[in-house]
């Protein structure tokens, strides 16, 4: 009863928020709506039981994420809406529901359900985060390893292609280049 | 009672919502909200069918998936900043260079 609902509930706002940040004209609230359907989509995953991915979801979409975005956010105007030259909506429609219900039948059509078994089954009895843990830290161990040398190469890039020339303001290129200049000419003396 | 299609039925929604913005918007800002919705649709469908077949291989997935997700983010935003110091604009007709 609670389960549904809850689920309802969590479906219902959560759909209207992702259509907010998808036709929504300004960035900061495109951003927001953005946000709260992921908390909510974190709800979801506490329904099904999953707590561990729900936090993770949690602290890694809604804290670091978002957080990334809204810095990311400083260096554009995000006060201003946007003007875009949208194609038609009814053609958008169309050609997207088509390609998710080719994408569906494609995916689904072979998977014959009742054969499918439990490789990693979830054990009575034992909380779900200690479940993830024995499974992580075994069968997926190297894909675990794998994905951390990527965070780190990810943190690395974004470093390099966000910190170049930091030091100079994006508005006011001009003034900066002139210090650099009078910098130049200091050291040349 | 909720079942297992409920879920994958909300899911298949997000996804389509989330495709919609992909094919529609025009600012690159944007086009990256709309790949995480679509993110996050597929993950409601991998936990769903995880709690349902009894089976943490989704969850797993699940995982994985954040954490493509967080890097694509890091360099993604980087490359957005390089090309607006370079370009002053974000919009993808803008930036459109190779026309032939």
């Amino acid at each position: 009863m609670y389960e549904a609902i809850a689920f309802y509930l969590f479906s219902a706002l959560t759909i209207g928020l992702f259509l907010i940040t998808v036709m929504s004209k300004n960035v900061l609230y495109a951003m927001t709506s953005l946000a709260a359907g992921m908390v909510l989509i974190s709800g979801f995953f506490f329904i099904l039981g999953a707590d561990f991915l729900g936090v993770v979801q949690l602290i890694v979409y809604v804290g670091a994420v978002m957080a990334l975005y809204s810095f990311a956010m400083m260096f554009f105007d995000a006060t201003r809406d946007i003007k875009e030259k949208n194609t038609p909506a009814s053609l958008v429609f169309l050609l997207g529901g088509l390609s998710a219900l080719v994408l569906v039948l494609m995916f689904a059509g072979p998977i014959h359900s009742e054969a499918i078994q439990a490789l990693y089954p979830m054990h009575e009895g034992v909380g779900n985060a200690q479940d993830v843990g024995i499974v992580l830290f075994t069968k997926y161990l190297v894909p675990f390893e794998v994905a951390a040398v990527m965070l780190l190469v990810a943190m690395i890039a974004g470093i390099i292609l966000a910190g170049k020339k930091m030091d100079q303001s994006l508005t006011k290129d001009t003034s900066v280049d002139d210090e650099d200049e009078i910098l130049k000419q200091k050291d040349a003396k | 009672m909720i079942g297992l299609s409920h879920y994958l039925i909300v899911s298949a929604i997000l996804f389509s919502i989330g495709l919609m913005g992909v094919l529609r918007r025009r600012n690159l800002l944007m086009l990256f909200f709309a790949t995480e919705v679509m993110l996050n649709a597929v993950n409601i469908a991998f936990a769903a069918i995880s709690h349902y077949y009894n089976d943490l291989t989704g969850q797993m997935f699940a995982f994985f998936i954040i954490a493509i997700a967080a890097s694509e983010v890091a360099v993604g935003l980087g490359i957005l900043i390089v090309l607006y110091k370079k370009h002053g604009s974000l919009d993808l007709d803008d930036l459109a260079t190779m026309r032939g």
